[in-house]
C-alpha cells in the first residue's frame, strides 16, 4: 500500500510514492535518490542519517516518510550553493575533519542546526549539537574545531 | 601541530621531502563533505532485490531439519537458498595465499557452531518481505555441548568445535597446533634472575563497530559477468573468495570497492559478497545483501579475545634476562585470519626488547564464538598491551623508573633478536627519550643520552651465559660508521635447497644480511599459477 | 505482510484504534516505533497516528520552553541527542522500556499524574499507577499533571557510559523539600533500575526528618537498593546497577553531581 508523500527538498518541489511504514530515509535514497543522506543504524542511536526538517534536526531513520508531507527538508547535498561551499563544507576541509567520510552528511546537518540557530556556539554548544553523531574514525576533535571555525567566520565561504 | 624531530637520525636520512611533513588534503575530501562519495550502497537498480539470512540462535547444534515451505510461499520472496545451493560450500579466507584448510561453509548444512551462523538466504522484493519470510522457516535443531573458553577448548574430551580441526587448534605446517619460539634457555633464566614476576591478561572481543554496516550489491552485467559494488576493504580477496564459493572464473566478477564506511578491519572478510552474488546468479536480478546494525554488531567478526600468560625474570640492575609467553587466541568457530594473528603475535614476541632468553607458545583456538577476524594491529597491539603492562610491573618490582626500565632494555641496533635476526633501525630509545621530555617526566642523564645506535651487539648479548649483560653504559660515543645492514632483494630467486640461515658472527662488524628464505618453484594445480612466497610463512606447504 | 498506517485528527479516535486494530502502536516522536518497524518487528502491525497538534517534544527550546518547566531541562537534556529531542515526546517517555525511561523518572519523582484517552473515555490516574499497568490495555497518554517543587528541592541525574548521549545506567530522580532543614516528604524514583521506573520508598521513608549531610542520609544508603531488579543488559549487568546505585544516590543527596 503506497502513500504519496510530497514536500521540499533543499528548495525543491519532490515528490514520490512511499510504501506504507516506509522511514524518510529510504523515501530520500531510494525513492527520491538523494544518496547524501546515509544510514548507519536504522535504530536512532548514530546520528549518521540527520536531515533538518523545518530548520530542525531529525533522523530521517526514525520519521515516518508520510509524516513530512508539505514540510521543507534539507540535506547535505543542499549545502553548497552552485560550485561555492557551504562555510561548513570548507571548515571541515581545512581540519581534516572526515576520514572514511560515512558520518559527515550526518554531522554537517547538526552543525548546520546549531549555526543557524545560534552563530557563535561555545564548544560546549558544539559538543552538545553534535552530541547525536558517532563517528569511529576522528575521534570528534577536528570536527568540533571545524564548527567552532565555521562558526568564527575562519572558513570563508569559497 | 604536526612536530618532526629531524635532528633524530639526521646522518641517515634525505630530509628533502617534498610530501612527509607537509598537510595533504585527502583526495576523497571534497566528496565526503558534499556527501557524493560513492559508499558501495550509492547506487540505485531498477527491480533490486534483497537478500537477508537465517540465523542459528545456537551456538552449537545440529540441524535436523529445515521446513522452508512456507516462507517459500509468502508475499516478495523471489528466491530461498539453501545450503545444497552454494557451489563451493566450504572455504577459509587465506586458501588464497594457500594458508589453512577450508574450514567454513557460507551456509550451514549439518552443524551450527556459533550462534548467529547463517543457515538460509532469503531473496524477496524488500528487506521487510525477506525478514517476514525467513520467521515463517522451521528449523529443527538438536543443541550440543559448546565450549566458549580458549583453555577449555584445548583439554582433551572438550567439545570439537570444528570439523576441519578436531581439536579445536589451528594447524601450522601440518602438524603443528602452535607457534613455538625459543631462545637460549628460560629456565636458567628464571633461575638466575632476582625477581620473576608472572601474570596473566586477558582481552575482550572488540566490534569494529564501522558507520556503514557491511554489504554488497551483486548486478548482472553483461556477457554473464556480475558488477559487485562492495564495502570490503580487501577488494581482490573478496573478489578472489566470491569466485571460488560462486566457482565461477574470477574474470566473470567485475567489483568495485572504493570508499569503506569505516573498516577497521571488519571489512576483510567476505561476508557478504559471495551470497550476493549467488543471488543475483540464481535469480537474474540485482541483489544487495546488507547487515543490519544488529547483525553488524553482534554477528560481525570482532577482534579476537586473547588470553595471555608472561613471565618474566628481571635482574635488580633492571636487566630482563628471561621471558616465556603463553598466549591464546579465541577465533571462534572458524579460522578467518586468526591463524595470521597467532604468526604475528609470536613474531612479536618479546616486544622491542632483547632479552637473552625468550620462550613462546601462541595458541589458535576455535570456541563456539563469533569467528573473530583482524582489527587494528591484530596479533600484536593486545599483546603489547599485555607486555607494557608488565613492563611497568617489572618496574616497580623491582624500585626503577618505568621509563628507564624501557630505556634500558630496548633493542639496540645490532642485538641480537630472539628470532634470530638482527635489530636494525632502532628507535625505541629516542621515542622513550622524546615521549617523557613531552610528558615532563623525568628520567636520569644517562638515559638521556642512550642511544639506539650504540651498546648494542656482541656487548649485550654475547658470551655463554647470557644473563650476566654488562651494566649500563654511561655516555656511548656516537660510533664513526653507523652500525647499518643494507637489506638487498636478491637478484635471482635462490635454490630450493639453500642453507638454512645461520646467525651472524658476534662482532662489533656490520653484520652480512641474512639469507632471504626460498621462494619455491610454481607448483602444477596451484590453483593461481603464481609464485607464492612470503617471509612470514616460510616454506610453502604445498 | 506490509504495515498499516491510520491517521486521525483526534487524540480520543486515535486511542480508540489503538484498541481495535490488531498489533497497533501510537506514533508519538516514533524514536522506539519507528525502530521496531525498521527491523519489521512482527509485534507492530498497524500505526496509528494523530494529527492534533498538541505533541511536547523533549527538546527544551520548544515545548518544554517555559520558564516554569526549567528545572525540568537537566532531565530533558539526559534523553539521546539533539534530533531524538526534537522528535520524542513527554508521553512516548513515558511508555519507554528499561533503560529507556529517563524523563519519566522526573515525573515520577513529581508525584506525577497521567490523563488516559482510551476506550473508556478520559479518566486520570497517578503515574506511579499508570507504570505499573502500563504493558496491559492499549491506551493514550495525554496529559500529565504534577505540582511545580518548591526552590532547588528537584535534583536529577543520569549515569551514562557515552556523553553527552547515551543509554542509562541508571538514573535518579529526586525532590527533596526542606522544613528547617531537615527533609519533609521526599520523593526519589530510580530509572533503568527496574522494568519501569519506580520510587525508592525505603529511602524516602529513611531521609524523613534527616539533614542532607553525610550522617544524616546514612539510613537512606543503608536502603537504597531496596525494591530494586535491574536486568542484565549491553550497557550494564544487574550486579554493577546495584553496585553503583548507592554511590550515586550519595552523590545526589549531598548535592554532590547532577545532570
Amino acid at each position: 500500500m503506497k502513500t504519496p508523500v510530497q514536500f521540499r527538498l533543499n528548495g525543491e518541489d519532490v515528490a514520490a510514492f512511499a510504501e506504507a511504514g516506509a522511514n524518510l530515509l529510504d523515501v530520500l535514497r531510494a525513492a527520491i535518490g538523494d544518496l547524501s543522506v546515509k544510514g548507519g543504524c536504522w535504530q536512532g542511536t548514530c546520528g549518521t542519517c540527520t536531515v533538518l526538517i523545518d530548520g530542525v534536526p531529525r533522523l530521517s531513520c526514525m520519521t515516518l516518510a508520510e509524516t513530512i508531507n508539505g514540510r521543507s527538508v534539507e540535506t547535505a547535498a543542499g549545502l553548497r550553493n552552485g560550485a561555492d561551499l557551504h562555510p561548513l563544507q570548507n571548515a571541515f576541509m581545512e581540519r581534516f575533519a572526515a576520514q572514511c567520510g560515512y558520518c559527515t552528511p550526518g554531522m554537517l546537518m547538526a552543525a548546520k542546526a546549531l549555526l543557524d540557530r545560534n552563530p557563535s556556539p561555545s564548544r560546549e554548544d558544539v559538543v552538545d549539537a553534535l552530541g547525536g553523531n558517532i563517528c569511529r574514525c576522528t575521534g570528534y576533535e577536528p570536527i568540533i574545531q571545524a564548527v567552532l571555525d565555521a562558526a568564527s567566520g575562519g572558513a570563508r565561504r569559497a | 601541530m604536526l612536530e618532526l624531530r629531524k635532528e633524530i637520525f639526521a646522518d641517515e636520512r634525505d630530509d628533502n621531502l617534498s610530501e612527509i611533513g607537509q598537510p595533504t588534503q585527502r583526495q576523497d575530501m571534497l566528496g565526503h563533505v558534499t556527501g557524493t562519495s560513492a559508499f558501495y550502497d550509492d547506487h540505485r537498480f531498477a527491480g533490486l532485490l534483497h537478500l537477508k539470512v537465517l540465523r542459528s540462535p545456537h551456538a552449537h547444534a545440529r540441524i535436523r531439519s529445515i521446513d522452508d515451505s512456507a516462507a517459500a510461499r509468502a508475499p516478495g520472496v523471489k528466491r530461498i537458498i539453501r545450503a545444497v545451493d552454494v557451489p563451493v560450500n566450504l572455504n577459509t579466507l587465506l586458501s588464497l595465499i594457500q594458508f589453512g584448510k577450508d574450514d567454513e561453509p557460507s551456509l550451514a548444512s549439518d552443524v551450527v557452531r556459533y550462534k548467529g551462523e547463517p543457515v538460509l538466504g532469503m531473496v524477496a522484493t524488500s528487506e521487510r518481505a525477506a525478514l517476514e519470510a525467513l520467521r515463517l522457516v522451521r528449523v529443527a535443531y538438536d543443541p550440543l555441548p559448546a565450549v566458549f573458553d580458549v583453555e577449555e577448548a584445548i583439554k582433551p574430551g572438550a567439545p570439537s568445535v570444528n570439523a576441519t580441526y578436531a581439536k579445536n587448534t589451528f594447524e601450522y605446517y601440518g602438524k603443528y597446533d602452535h607457534q613455538n619460539l625459543r631462545f637460549g634457555d628460560v629456565e636458567a633464566g628464571f633461575a638466575q634472575a632476582d625477581v620473576v614476576l608472572e601474570d596473566r591478561y586477558q582481552m575482550s572481543p572488540i566490534e569494529h563497530a564501522p558507520t556503514e554496516t557491511n554489504g554488497s550489491i551483486a548486478v548482472p552485467d553483461t556477457n554473464g559477468r556480475f558488477i559487485v559494488h562492495t564495502s570490503t576493504q580487501a577488494l581482490f580477496f573478496s573478489l578472489d573468495t566470491a569466485a571460488k564459493i560462486n566457482a565461477i572464473p574470477s574474470n566473470q566478477l567485475h567489483f568495485i570497492g572504493g570508499t569503506v564506511g569505516g573498516g577497521f578491519g571488519g571489512k576483510v572478510d567476505t561476508m557478504t559478497e559471495p551470497l550476493a552474488v549467488l543471488a543475483a546468479r540464481l535469480t537474474g536480478a540485482p541483489v544487495r545483501y546488507r547487515l543490519s546494525r544488529h547483525e553488524e554488531m553482534q554477528f560481525g567478526s570482532p577482534r579476537g579475545g586473547e588470553r595471555i600468560y608472561i613471565k618474566d625474570g628481571v635482574m635488580r640492575d633492571g636487566r630482563i634476562v628471561a621471558r616465556h609467553v603463553r598466549c591464546y587466541f579465541d577465533s571462534g568457530a572458524y579460522t578467518r585470519l586468526s591463524s595470521y594473528a597467532a604468526v604475528k603475535c609470536a613474531a612479536h614476541i618479546p616486544g622491542p626488547y632483547t632479552i637473552p632468553n625468550v620462550g613462546a607458545e601462541v595458541y589458535c583456538v576455535f570456541t563456539n564464538r563469533t569467528p573473530a577476524t583482524a582489527m587494528r594491529g591484530f596479533g600484536v597491539t593486545a599483546l603489547d598491551f599485555a607486555l607494557e603492562c608488565q613492563m611497568d610491573k617489572l618496574a616497580h618490582a623491582i624500585g626503577m623508573d618505568p621509563v628507564e626500565f624501557r630505556i634500558l632494555n630496548a633493542y639496540r641496533d645490532g642485538d641480537m633478536k630472539a628470532h634470530r635476526r638482527e635489530a636494525k633501525n632502532c628507535a625505541l630509545v629516542e621515542c622513550a627519550q622524546v615521549a617523557a621530555e613531552k610528558a615532563n617526566w623525568p628520567i636520569r642523564d644517562e638515559f638521556r643520552r642512550m642511544s639506539s645506535r650504540s651498546g648494542g651487539g656482541a656487548a649485550r648479548t654475547g658470551g655463554a651465559d647470557r644473563t650476566r649483560a654488562p651494566a649500563p653504559q654511561a655516555a656511548p660515543a656516537p660510533a664513526a660508521q653507523p652500525q647499518r645492514v643494507t637489506y638487498e632483494r636478491p637478484a635471482a630467486p635462490q635454490p630450493a635447497s639453500a642453507p638454512a640461515p645461520t646467525p651472524p658472527p658476534r662482532s662489533t662488524q656490520p653484520a652480512p644480511p641474512p639469507p632471504r628464505p626460498s621462494a619455491p618453484a610454481t607448483t602444477p594445480g596451484s590453483s593461481h599459477g603464481a609464485r607464492r612466497f612470503s617471509s612470514v610463512f616460510g616454506t610453502r606447504r604445498r | 505482510m506490509s504495515i498499516n498506517v491510520k491517521t486521525f485528527a483526534s487524540l480520543a479516535d486515535a486511542a480508540g484504534a489503538l484498541s481495535s486494530e490488531r498489533g497497533a502502536r501510537f506514533l508519538g516522536g516514533g524514536t522506539l516505533l519507528m525502530r521496531a518497524v525498521n527491523r519489521a518487528d512482527p509485534d507492530v502491525e498497524t500505526i496509528v497516528r494523530s494529527t492534533d497538534p498538541s505533541f511536547l517534544h523533549l527538546a527544551v527550546s520548544s515545548g518544554l520552553a517555559n520558564r516554569d518547566l526549567a528545572f525540568l531541562h537537566p532531565a530533558a537534556r539526559a534523553v539521546g541527542g539533539p534530533a531524538v529531542r526534537e522528535a520524542a515526546t513527554v508521553g512516548g517517555n513515558l511508555f519507554a522500556p528499561a533503560p529507556y525511561g529517563d524523563f519519566a523518572t522526573a515525573l515520577l519523582a513529581l508525584d506525577a499524574s497521567v490523563t488516559l484517552a482510551g476506550g473508556m473515555g478520559q479518566r486520570e490516574q497517578p503515574l506511579e499507577e499508570f507504570l505499573g499497568r502500563r504493558d496491559s490495555g492499549a491506551s493514550l497518554v495525554t496529559t500529565v499533571t504534577f505540582r511545580r517543587p518548591p526552590g532547588d528541592a528537584f535534583r536529577f541525574l543520569k549515569v551514562t557510559r557515552v556523553h553527552p548521549k547515551g543509554m542509562s545506567v541508571l538514573s535518579i530522580a529526586a525532590q527533596l523539600p526542606l522544613a528547617s532543614g531537615r527533609v519533609a516528604g521526599a520523593r526519589i524514583a530510580y530509572g533503568a533500575m527496574n522494568r519501569t521506573p519506580v520510587r525508592a520508598k525505603s529511602a524516602e521513608r529513611a531521609l524523613d526528618g534527616r539533614t542532607l549531610d553525610a550522617a544524616g542520609i546514612a539510613p537512606a544508603l543503608a536502603v537504597a537498593t531496596d525494591g530494586t531488579a535491574p536486568v542484565d543488559d549491553a550497557i550494564a549487568s544487574a550486579w554493577w546497577r546495584n553496585e553503583i546505585l548507592p554511590v550515586h544516590l550519595r552523590r545526589l543527596l549531598l548535592g554532590e553531581a547532577q545532570a
